[in-house]
Parts: structure tokens; sequence; C-alpha cells
């Protein structure tokens, strides 16, 4: 039987088992929405904007693992997809990005709407499709759903023309296709893992760095295991945050720009860094000539190209993390790291992230709060994001997932909240898009719809995509969005205020900032304000009651906090600020 | 920093080389030269890519291009043992005082006089981009008009050894010449 390419497109989606479509509408795509309507099994969520239905797949990718499937219209609904399109690809988020085309005769002709979305997306998608024929459509899907997947995962796009999905072919859905130009190597060489092996076993001052490739491989099991039958210290990027917990003892959380001067300090002294699903990136590394100068380095990654772009190493290995290290740990045998742990200990101990609020000096394992001297002292402070952070991290048993937005609070939430399980953090690593979080969240919570997401953003990013807050009111979802309005750019004018004599240059959003208690209930959510430490612990439980639509928890904090530590742009790990 | 000729394979549809120059200007890398055309496999085509580099930057060149979907096999020749030819039309100026001087340049590197006026005369040369340098360089003092170069085409060689080619292998212009010299002599 014959069927139309409009209804393919859908069939394709429903072989390779999507259940969700983030999308809008338009012109050339009215043919693929005509056969949604009347399709069952297959949820499409109406968004407010094609760039707010990219983030919300890639959200739903990062929280399961499983493709995110975008379908939006053509010349504006493609060009607005292409920050959520870049963001994935930096990330390495598997999607699929499903866009309209003018008919096949008018492409190049300028025509109503067109765009050259393919010549666009190019350089940002890790393959792209324009389909010519209906009869293409299923292979072509195919491959689509099997070079975002496999391999480095990555966006690809399909531009589907208006007459391609009104023309009709015979369907039939092709096993995995076999594609001469795409061969992804998963298992990890075996001479190289015996040497990797051997330099592991030997090493006195080992680290190992881990990455967001170990939370795509799903590798968190393995790392514990390789960790413990060493006993080596463990560090995550911004991207790995969650794929090793952060209470174990050999954890010495995040590292980089924004990382702990315990971890910067361990990369810097160590004898051999094992970089497992990183890529060495330069808010990691800062100066690369002064970076971890006197270690041996060994690069475990699935992508080729990643290992010596930055750094050169001395044993890199391409594989699947995962695979690589259950090919690895049988081999290893537990190193003396005895003095080395020693050493980081006596480095946590004197150098432990802190932050001052309304009790004072705040250290990192510090229990509870003392109410008495909050009471006192709450009307000269104003609330502490860190605190916010940290508390809402111990209420949720560090077990929601959080999503941020980018900027001050991201780097705050990446340092205080707590992460122990893979997926929990999903945030834009690699482009750092402002305006990621609430969408991001929206495809979590659809994903799990019984689990807590929380948005921590701020009142610059929040406003980069206000408008899905409909699309979260329209879905009934819980989300907690919680604001740390500080009525600046925040990031921006921290590197003003500490690398430009405090000339704040466009960063001030105070007076033109809306009220977002109010915004929230003009969208039909909840909002909520939040002026005070002690009062963090009520709103959220408050916000927590909220079952059928989202809480905006707009907590005002102070305006000119920064975030430390820090190590400027460009420069080694020794010239961190501690504050 | 060396120059690099990177040989590959690619799926011969469109789109392809947007998607190769893309990489090569988005990474910031060089492209000396470029050369397209069908390759032996039906659906393919081979790219002949000349390049600037050092070691590192060399080593992504080959990992990103390796990394598009639509390229099946990358080769740095380097270093190896291959033969690179280039193909140019050079435009010269040629009274009937000047012709007789250009035929003779012509033949001592094997050119042909593809084109012939009262003004101009046009010259086919292949070589090495070496050779192709020398033959224009020669022409130069008569007046050149116009050029028209194609970017260095290569292929490996099936031999292992840097000495021996194998016979089917086609010698390259120098060593013919020098073993037509040799049977000459003799």
């Amino acid at each position: 039987m014959k069927l139309s390419g409009a209804e393919i497109v859908i069939e394709c989606l429903k072989q390779e088992g999507v259940d969700i479509v983030f999308g809008y509408p338009g012109g050339v795509v009215i043919p693929t929405y005509d056969v949604i309507q009347r399709t069952t099994g297959l949820k499409h969520i109406l968004v407010r904007h094609e760039q707010g239905a990219t983030h919300m797949a890639d959200g739903y990718a990062r929280a399961t693992g499983k493709p995110g499937v975008v379908l939006v219209s053509s010349g504006p609904g493609a060009t607005n997809t292409v920050t959520g399109i870049a963001t994935a690809y930096m990330d390495s988020i598997p999607m699929i990005v499903i866009t309209g085309q003018v008919p096949v005769h008018l492409i190049g002709n300028d025509a109503f709407q067109e765009s050259d979305t393919v010549g666009i997306t190019r350089p940002i998608t890790k393959h792209n499709f324009l389909i010519k024929e209906t009869e293409d459509i299923a292979q072509v899907f195919a491959e689509a759903f099997h070079i975002a997947t496999t391999g480095r995962p990555g966006p690809v796009l399909i531009d589907v023309p208006k007459d391609v999905q009104i023309g009709e072919a015979e369907f039939s859905y092709p096993e995995r296709p076999d594609i001469r130009g795409y061969k992804p190597r998963t298992e990890g060489h075996p001479k190289q893992i015996r040497k990797a092996a051997e330099m592991l076993t030997s090493a006195r001052k080992p680290v190992i760095y881990v990455g967001g490739g170990a939370i795509i491989s799903e590798a968190s099991e393995e790392i514990r295991t390789l960790s413990r039958k060493l006993n080596a210290p463990v560090t995550t990027t911004l991207m790995g945050l969650g794929a090793y917990p952060e209470n174990d003892p050999l954890s010495l959380k995040m590292l980089g720009m924004h990382g702990t001067w315990y971890a910067n300090t361990a990369v810097m002294m160590c004898d051999l860094l094992v970089c497992i699903g990183a890529r060495f990136d330069d808010r990691v590394t800062g100066k690369l000539e002064d970076f971890s100068p006197n270690s041996k380095k060994i690069h475990i990654d699935i992508d080729p190209s990643s290992l010596n772009k930055n750094v050169r190493v001395d044993l890199p290995i391409v594989g699947d993390v995962k695979q690589v290290l259950q090919q690895l740990i049988p081999l290893v045998e537990r190193a003396d790291t005895a003095e080395w742990l020693q050493q980081i200990e006596e480095w946590k101990r004197d150098h432990p992230l802190t932050y001052a609020n309304t009790i004072g000096l705040h250290e990192e394992g510090l229990e509870g709060v003392d109410r008495e001297t909050v009471e006192k002292e709450t009307d000269q402070f104003p609330l502490c994001a860190q605190y916010a952070i940290e508390r809402i991290g111990q209420l949720t048993k560090g077990e929601a997932f959080v999503v941020t937005d980018v900027g001050q609070h991201q780097m705050w939430a990446a340092q205080w909240y707590g992460f122990s399980n893979p997926r929990s953090m999903i945030t834009s690593g690699g482009l750092g898009t402002m305006g990621f979080g609430l969408p991001a969240a929206i495809g979590a919570q659809f994903a799990f719809p019984d689990r807590d997401v929380i948005v921590f953003s701020g009142d610059g990013s929040i406003q980069m995509n206000i408008q899905e807050m409909a699309t979260a009111v329209a879905c009934d979802l819980p989300i907690k969005i919680v604001l740390l309005n500080n009525g600046y750019l925040g990031m921006v004018r921290q590197w003003q205020e500490l690398f430009y004599a405090q000339r704040y240059s466009e960063v001030d959003l105070r007076d033109s900032n809306p009220d977002f208690v109010k915004l929230a209930e003009a969208y039909g959510a909840v909002g909520i304000r939040v002026f005070k430490d002690e009062d963090v612990e009520g709103a959220w439980l408050e916000a927590c009651k909220v079952k059928d639509r989202p809480v905006m928890l707009d907590m005002v904090i102070a305006e000119e906090g920064n975030v430390y530590p820090m190590i400027p742009a460009g420069a080694a790990s020794h010239e961190m600020i501690e504050e | 920093m060396a120059r690099h000729t990177i040989s590959m394979v690619v799926e011969n549809r469109f789109g392809v080389l947007a998607r190769i120059s893309g990489l090569f200007s988005g990474r910031g890398f060089n492209i000396d030269s470029i050369a397209v055309g069908e390759a032996a496999e039906p659906g393919t085509a081979r790219m002949t890519i000349v390049t600037q580099g050092d070691e590192m930057i060399i080593e992504q060149i080959i990992k990103q291009l390796n990394r598009l979907v639509d390229v099946i096999r990358v080769v740095d020749l380097t270093g190896e043992n291959f033969i690179n030819r280039e193909l140019a039309l050079i435009k010269v100026n040629a009274s009937q005082a000047t012709r007789q001087e250009l035929v003779q340049i012509a033949d001592i590197f094997k050119a042909k006089i593809v084109d012939i006026n009262q003004k101009t005369i046009m010259l086919e040369a292949t070589g090495n981009e070496d050779k192709i340098d020398a033959v224009i360089s020669m022409v130069r003092p008569f007046g050149v008009r116009e050029i028209a170069r194609t970017g260095r085409v290569a292929l490996a060689r099936e031999s292992t050894s840097k000495d021996t080619p194998s016979p089917e292998a086609p010698l390259p212009v120098w060593e013919r010449e020098r073993k037509q010299i040799t049977a000459d002599l003799a």
C-alpha cells in the first residue's frame, strides 16, 4: 500500500520508538501536521517558539538518553532552531530535527519562507539531509536516527520539501543502515588498554577526570569501580556532574574555571591524568602550557578527533567509554596512592568551597542552620544564592533533575547542589546557551512526569525563553523555577568588576525587570517571592504542593555576589582567585 | 609548516564539497589547492587537497575529515610513495619572431601546443607543481596573458618500496624522460 510522504515521516518516527515530538506548524509542514492530528501513540507538544522546541527535545534526550525529536516549518521556523541545534551539537546530544522546506521546484528561487536550511545547519549538525523524493524518506530517517544515536551522538537535521510530504510511495522501514563513510569504533585497542593498565597501576598521584562522555555512555558504575579498585580520586567537568557521587570521599567535585581549589590543584600536581569522555576544553585547562605539567596523560574518547586536539596525550584510546573501562578494569591493580590521598584530604580541609551568608562563613559539609543567628542578622543580609541551592539540594536529597540556564546561577548550582546521579544535571556546557533552562526542563519533565525537575535560572536567562511558560502551563507541568534574581547579567558583571575595574557596561536589569511573581501568575503559573535565607525551605515546600502547573520562586539575592573560586580566562590553575 | 597532500574518497553527491570546504574554513585550516573528480568506485569521487600545518593540525584535519559521514576514506600521502600531477593551460603572447622559441620551450617540458593564432599560443603542461612553475617562469618573459591551473591530483603507488615502482604504475615524467634519454643513447 502506498503512503503519503507525511504519513511515512510519522511511520518512521513510530518505527524508531519515538513517542513525543516538540514542534510548531507552518505553511510547508501542514501536510505532516494533518497526519499528526489523526495519529495515536505519538504526542505532539505545541511550543511557543521553535528554539524552545529544540531545547525541549534536548532536555528530553539528556534526561533519557533517547533522541529528542523536533518538527518545524521552513524559513524562520528552521532558522529559529539554529541555537538549539548548536547547543545539542556542542554537548553531543542525540536529536532529530525535521524541517519543512518549500517544494523542490521552488528551491533556490527565494520562495516565501525559503532558507537554505541544510547550508545553514551544516556546521552545527552531525549530519544533515535534504530529501528530494518521497521514496527516499524511510532510508534517510533510518540513517538519520542511526547517525544521531551512535558513536559520539549529535543532532541530525532532515529537510523535507512540501511536495515530498504530499507525494506517495511504498513504505517499508529499512534495517539498521550500513553507511560506508560512518563506522564508529566502540571497542578499545587491547594493546593500548594493557598499556593504560600498567600506567594506572604504577601511578602514585593519579587523578581521574570525567566528562559528559561518561554520562552519554552510561559508565558511572565502571568509573566508580575503577576509582575504588585503584584508590584514585575523581573530578568531573560541568558536563560530567553526576557521573561520580560528590559525597564520595574520593570525589574532588568539579574542576575548571569555577571548580574546587583542590580539584584544580590535584590536576596540577598529579603524575597521571586519566581523561574519560572529556575533551580538555579551555574552561577546564585554562592556560594550556601550564595545564597539569608533570603528568602522563591517558585519554579515552569515542571521537578520535577529540584526542590530541588541545593537549598532547601519552596514551590515546579510541572507544566507547563504558566498553573501554570494562576492558580495562580487570587488568588494573590497586595503586599505591595513600600519601596522595592524604595530601588531597589536607587540601580539602584547607580550601573547601565556601560562601558567606546570614550566619557567617559557610563551608561545604556544614550541617544545619543556626536559626537564632539567622533571625538576628537577616535584616542586614540579602538572600544567599549558594545557600538556596544547597538547601534545595538537601531537601531533594540530590535526586531531582537540575536544569540550569547559563551564568552565575549555573556555576553556583554546579558547586552547591550536590550531584550523585548521572543525567541529573542538565545544562548547556559547550555553547553556554542562555534560555536553555526552562524549555529543557519541560523536556525532562515530559520524560519523567513523577520526578522533581528544578530550573535554576537568572533574571537575564529566564527572559530568553520565557514564552515557554505558556507551554508548561498548557501541559500542567509542575516544574519548579528557582529564579536567582540579582537584577544584573551577573556573570558579565562579575568579569567587569574583576577585570574591567568595575566599569559596568549594559549589565543592569534592575529597573527594567518585570515583576516575576506577577509574570508567572499572568501565565497561569504560581509565583512566590523569597527574600530571606530562612524562607527558602518554606517556599520550596510550598512549591512542592503544586502538582499541576509550574511554580516560579523569585529569589531576590545579593546584587553583586560573585562566583568563587575562579581561574580567570586563559590563566593557569595556580592563578586561582579564592575570594 | 609542511605542505601535505591529502587524498580522500567521498560520496559523490551534492553538498559534499561544501561540507569539506566548510570544515576547513570553520576550523581555520588552510586549503592551498583542491581537485575533485569521479573515482573508481561507483557513486564516489576522489578529492585531493593540498594543505599546510604542523603535525597536530594535520592530525586534526584528517580526523575531522574522517568524522564527516560523506567521507569514506582519507589518507595523507605526504611521506608516502605517490604520484602527483597538475595541469595548466597557459596563453602566451607569440609573434612570428618569438613563436619558434616558445615551441622549443614547450618541447623541452613536453608541453602541448593546443591553440595558436597570429598573436598568441596556448600551452598545455602537465606535471608536478615544480614543473608547472618552471614552464610558467620560462614563458613569462614573452608575456603571459592568462593561466588556468588545476589543483594537484595524486595517487599512492601500489608498490611498498620507494625505489621499486610497480610496472602498472605510471612513471613520473622525469623518470620517463630519463629512461627515454638512456634508450636514445643506447
